[in-house]
């Protein structure tokens, strides 16, 4: 190996980049170690390489660089260390642990830059993830392999969802639960804990990996803070068979780096300033979901971001449901009137959920069910706006039992407990009994046979998850095996 | 000047090479990789290419080498069934080669090398062969693949053969020397060139309801499905893809997501051709460039997956072409201009965004092909994704422009799940004059009569709402509230279709037809009804109407509407006044 030039040609220094004069033939996406007169040690990578140029982003800042730094380019790129003992381990944003326990020491070192899977490779997914949550569960149901965004807004408990999703995730009929992977860009210090704290209380820290960019840690870093998780978690999902869950919070950070070095960069500027590039970007994050024909272990990712003035068309929402497998989208409106959790049904919408719900998977009524409630919650939340201007007294029989229905579909449906984890039977119990104070024959969404089979009979629901529960493990390794035949 | 150069520049997946002369689109080979890229700027000595692979690690000085010939696809047999990235390379090669995920520096030909391929030539020595011209066929999964002289060729044939070949091996020679193989090359950029353009006078049947009836695309037309996130795009495409009535379908994945591409490439051999009762990956051509995979072939995707079209329409066969998403190669337009820094046009769009898509859309027509007798026709069918939902952003105008149906989604609709969440207040198509008499000769006579009914009827019950969110609809006369609820029974029993229903998620015209020439002569009774002094809560309480929707789940719907309609019949004649 040759030894490595240092370079002290540094010409310009502008926000988070540094431009080198007069260097040998330097690679693209390099990683680069910057020494400063005092000792301190910065990292970088190469974002444009020429003959006459070199351009680094520096991820800890550029506070302090001055012409006397000394630059070296170390012909590899980022790169993170991976092993099986990162359960359970606190790292920074850039990989390095921060607990206070002893270094990794790594099985495989990882390029950061995840490839893109071959869309040929993938595997459909279709486990149901069961979260207890019943407006995920019943409406907008996640499946293994998934990534399902929340949209949230500041304020609103998007975390306490995230942490319920979390403890509550499993598939049901098998044993196995998910590891945990979580980011966190930008995020403060007090949410941090939070989420360490609750880790810790259930014993769910031993199974996780927690990666740590703060509010207060370089913002170039959170550059690379969702990549390093997500390369542990392809390490974890492919190579040793795990079910990963990765939380990514809070993406809207994430984006405004990436508007930080582009305007550093005096790149053409797309929507509100944002790189005409974050799609591609984006997509670079959330399509590292997935499962893989012939492995065993998946990548489920549930991203948080808080949208800017609780605008859904603003770009990070907008490029983010143009990519993700559907949203979450949490509301202002529910949390004030004290609703947990405060998810707005109406615009959340999961894209994977026909693929995991129905006979053998959940149960045969689930997709209609869904379906009616939509319709019939969305009929409902019409007739608030009518009944404000012309009194409940004017409306007819059956808008007067819509409203009604909304008003207990908050309640009864999508309001529970932090701790509380419905089956989907439960769930699917509670919306026959919303649907059962609507006479039977307005039911259109659902077919005659099922409509009969379900509709006001109180199910035991215990009961069934038991019978279907088997059905559940009965099917699956048949169905699994349909698909390897053709 | 010469063949090879040395690299400048790397700066993403844009890199400028100097002491090389190429020609624009010229594609070339980049560093010690041999990356593919293509010309696709010449400043003074410098070239600047973009790269359909990873740049990350290539250093300036690496070397660069100019193949010469533009960015081509091969044409041939064995398409059908396969799955492609943007640049033709078959993906479960990529797969043997490089594993699960898409590395890079690898090469894999369009086309199987070493599939034998039963040839039969239906020319002879000493025919005189034109561009077009077929020489003979193959069978190919559900069809008959025309092996055609490619155009530009001509001459008389020397020597030809039948027997099993490969696509490389010759098969024939023309008196000027050319060799005739199955295969053949052509540059995705440039229209393959047709005798002449018709006009787009029979529709492509689709199976959903509400393009059928109310706005029907042509063979050969070209339509946008534009709509925000949620709104059910793809499903429409996946939809279209399925049922259209077209022989064969190329669906790109354009910078879309890459379980979607999965769930079709399980689906679709599952599926049957309505038509041919073969399985629907028999007539497609999947083309996969999902979201996180190289930005430069993104780009080349669109064109490659047209070119492919064109080439089955040579055949004289009908082709429809599903694009999801037009704003992902439009957004892929806009990164690399942004990173040529060219001056943008509106919202960073580059100002020859506008060109590109008309360039793009007008490589759709029914034709008659060069040399054979049959007319052909690529349908291209458009998904916008504007951000935020908004239309007025440049590619859903710029596509409007040039787009003749247009299908509006619209996020309402699709919360509500009222599906397909097709608007039917603003989507439209022009091509319902020229479609007219084909529907009346071939679906029913008071077609377009009905068409006319019932958008009034839509179109009325938009403005009465207005007035119900105010006062509420009791407050309207009889006769408006009759109409209400007809647009009702329109809206969930016509418009709504649900294509997870085995039955239902494809409905012939003829049923369709029938479906709305119930729901039509309800109002007629009704309206009749009231004149006759009946009151309107007794109408709204006819239980037979909601009926008419099973028809949906049936395949035995003449019999179902018949008892239905006497059904209804037999109610209204019961009314006490």
């Amino acid at each position: 190996m040759k030894t490595m030039k240092e370079y002290k040609t540094i010409s310009r220094v502008a926000g988070p980049l540094v431009f080198v004069e007069k260097t040998e033939a330097i690679g693209y996406g390099d990683l680069v170690r910057i020494s400063l007169p005092d000792g301190t040690i910065k990292n970088g990578q190469v974002l444009d390489t020429s003959e006459d140029l070199v351009v680094v982003q520096v991820f800890e800042g550029t506070s302090g660089i001055d012409k006397e730094t000394r630059v070296k380019f170390l012909g590899e790129t980022i790169k993170l260390s991976v092993s099986e003992d990162m359960m359970g381990r606190i790292l920074n944003g850039a990989g390095k642990p921060i607990d206070g326990g002893a270094e990794i020491i790594p099985e495989q070192k990882l390029d950061i830059i995840g490839a893109a899977i071959n869309p040929y490779a993938r595997e459909t997914p279709s486990d149901f993830i069961q979260t207890g949550i019943s407006t995920i569960d019943g409406t907008n149901t996640l499946v293994r392999g998934q990534k399902l965004p929340v949209f949230s807004g500041s304020g609103l408990p998007h975390n306490e969802i995230a942490l319920q999703i979390a403890r509550q995730a499993k598939v049901i009929g098998m044993k196995e639960n998910f590891v945990v992977i979580f980011a966190a860009m930008g995020i403060t210090n007090e949410e941090a804990q939070y989420f360490i704290k609750d880790f810790e209380q259930t014993g769910a820290l031993e199974k996780s990996v927690v990666f740590l960019n703060l509010a207060d840690d370089p913002a170039v870093e959170r550059l690379i803070t969702p990549k390093m998780a997500l390369t542990a978690a392809e390490y974890l999902a492919y190579e040793k068979n795990m079910h990963v869950l990765v939380i990514l919070t809070d993406m809207t950070n994430y984006c405004e780096s990436l508007r930080e070095i582009g305007a550093a960069r005096e790149e053409i500027p797309g929507r509100r300033g944002y790189p005409g590039y974050m799609y591609t970007d984006l997509a670079n994050i959330y399509e590292r979901a997935g499962m893989i024909k012939g492995k065993k272990g998946s990548i489920t990712q549930i991203p948080i971001l808080t949208m800017v003035g609780d605008d859904i068309t603003h770009p990070i929402p907008d490029l983010t449901g143009y990519i993700t497998e559907g949203q979450i989208v949490l509301s202002r409106e529910l949390h004030r009137k004290g609703i947990y959790p405060p998810v707005d049904v109406l615009p959340s919408l999961s894209r994977l959920m026909n693929l995991g719900i129905g006979k053998g998977r959940t149960r045969e009524d689930h997709k209609v069910v869904s379906d009616q409630l939509y319709a019939f919650y969305a009929e409902g939340r019409d007739l608030r706006g009518l009944v404000a201007i012309v009194g409940e007294e004017a409306l007819s029989e059956r808008d007067k039992n819509l409203l009604k229905f909304a008003e207990e579909f908050e309640k009864h449906f999508v309001t529970q407990g932090k701790n509380e984890d419905r089956s989907i039977f439960e769930t699917l119990g509670d919306s026959w009994k919303l649907l059962g104070a609507i006479p039977k024959d307005e039911l259109t969404r659902i077919s005659p046979d099922l409509r009969d089979k379900f509709y006001g009979k109180d199910i035991k629901d215990t009961k069934v998850e038991k019978t279907e529960t088997k059905e559940v493990a009965e099917k699956k390794p048949k169905s699994k095996k349909k698909a390897k035949k053709k | 000047m010469a063949k090879e150069g040395k690299l400048f520049r790397i700066a993403g997946p844009v890199v400028v090479a100097k002491e090389i002369s190429a020609r624009m689109y010229d594609v070339v080979k980049v560093g010690h990789e041999q990356l593919m890229g293509e010309v696709i700027q010449i400043v003074g000595d410098k070239t600047v290419i973009q790269v359909y692979e990873d740049t990350t690690g290539i250093k300036p000085g690496e070397p660069v080498i100019n193949t010469g010939n533009p960015l081509s696809v091969e044409l041939g047999p064995g398409m059908l069934t396969s799955i492609y990235d943007g640049i033709q390379r078959p993906l479960p090669v990529l797969v043997n080669k490089m594993g699960d995920f898409i590395k890079r520096g690898v090469d894999a030909p369009g086309l199987n090398e070493e599939n034998k391929w039963d040839f039969k030539a239906n020319v002879k020595a000493g025919d005189k062969v034109n561009g077009g011209d077929v020489i003979g066929e193959v069978k190919e999964a559900s069809i008959t693949h025309k092996i055609m002289v490619p155009p530009k060729v001509s001459g008389k044939i020397k020597s030809i053969k039948s027997g099993k070949f490969t696509v490389n091996e010759v098969v024939g020679k023309l008196d000027n020397g050319h060799e005739l193989k199955l295969k053949q090359i052509w540059p995705v950029r440039a229209p393959r060139p047709v005798r002449k353009k018709l006009a787009p006078t029979i529709p492509l049947i689709t199976g959903q309801r509400i393009f059928d009836i109310l706005f029907p695309l042509a063979k050969g037309g070209v339509a946008a499905i534009p709509g925000p996130f949620g709104a059910g795009k793809t499903v429409s495409q996946q939809q279209l893809a399925k049922w259209c009535d077209a022989e064969i379908i190329v669906y790109i994945g354009c910078g879309e997501r890459g379980n979607e591409m999965t769930e079709v490439l399980t689906e679709f051999p599952e599926l049957q051709d309505p038509k041919t009762g073969k399985p629907l990956m028999d007539r497609t051509v999947l083309i996969a460039n999902t979201s996180n995979m190289p930005v430069a072939a993104r780009e080349a995707s669109i064109y490659t997956g047209i070119t492919i079209a064109e080439y089955y329409r040579d055949m004289g066969y009908n082709v429809a072409l599903m694009a999801d998403s037009t704003s992902r190669w439009a957004e892929a337009m806009r990164e690399i201009s942004s990173r040529l820094e060219e001056m943008p046009g509106e919202e960073g769009y580059p100002a020859y965004l506008a060109t590109k898509l008309a360039e793009f859309y007008e490589r759709a027509g029914r034709v008659n092909p060069l040399g054979v007798d049959e007319i052909g026709s690529v349908s291209v069918i458009g998904a916008v994704s504007p951000p935020g939902g908004d239309f007025s952003e440049p590619v859903t105008q710029n596509t409007l422009r040039v787009t003749k149906t247009f299908w509006a989604l619209d996020a309402k609709l699709a919360q509500r799940r009222h599906f397909p969440s097709i608007n039917w207040l603003t989507s439209y198509s022009l091509y319902l004059e020229t479609l007219r008499p084909w529907y009346k000769e071939n679906v029913s006579d008071t077609w377009a009569d009905n068409v006319s009914k019932m958008m009034v009827i839509l179109q009325e019950e938009e403005k009465l709402m207005e007035i119900v969110q105010l006062v509420g609809s009791d407050a309207l006369p009889d006769k408006q509230q009759v109409t209400l609820e007809v647009a009702r029974l329109i809206r969930e029993f016509i418009l709504q279709q649900n294509a997870f229903h085995e039955v239902d998620t494809f409905c012939e015209p003829k049923k369709s037809a029938a479906m709305v020439e119930s729901v039509l002569k309800f109002a007629d009774l009704a309206e009749e009804a009231l004149n006759k002094g009946v009151r309107i809560v007794q109408i709204l309480e006819i239980k037979s109407k909601n009926k008419i929707a099973d028809a949906k789940y049936t395949n035995d719907y003449i019999k179902h509407l018949e008892k239905v309609n006497k059904e209804v019949q037999d109610e209204f004649a019961k009314l006490k006044v």
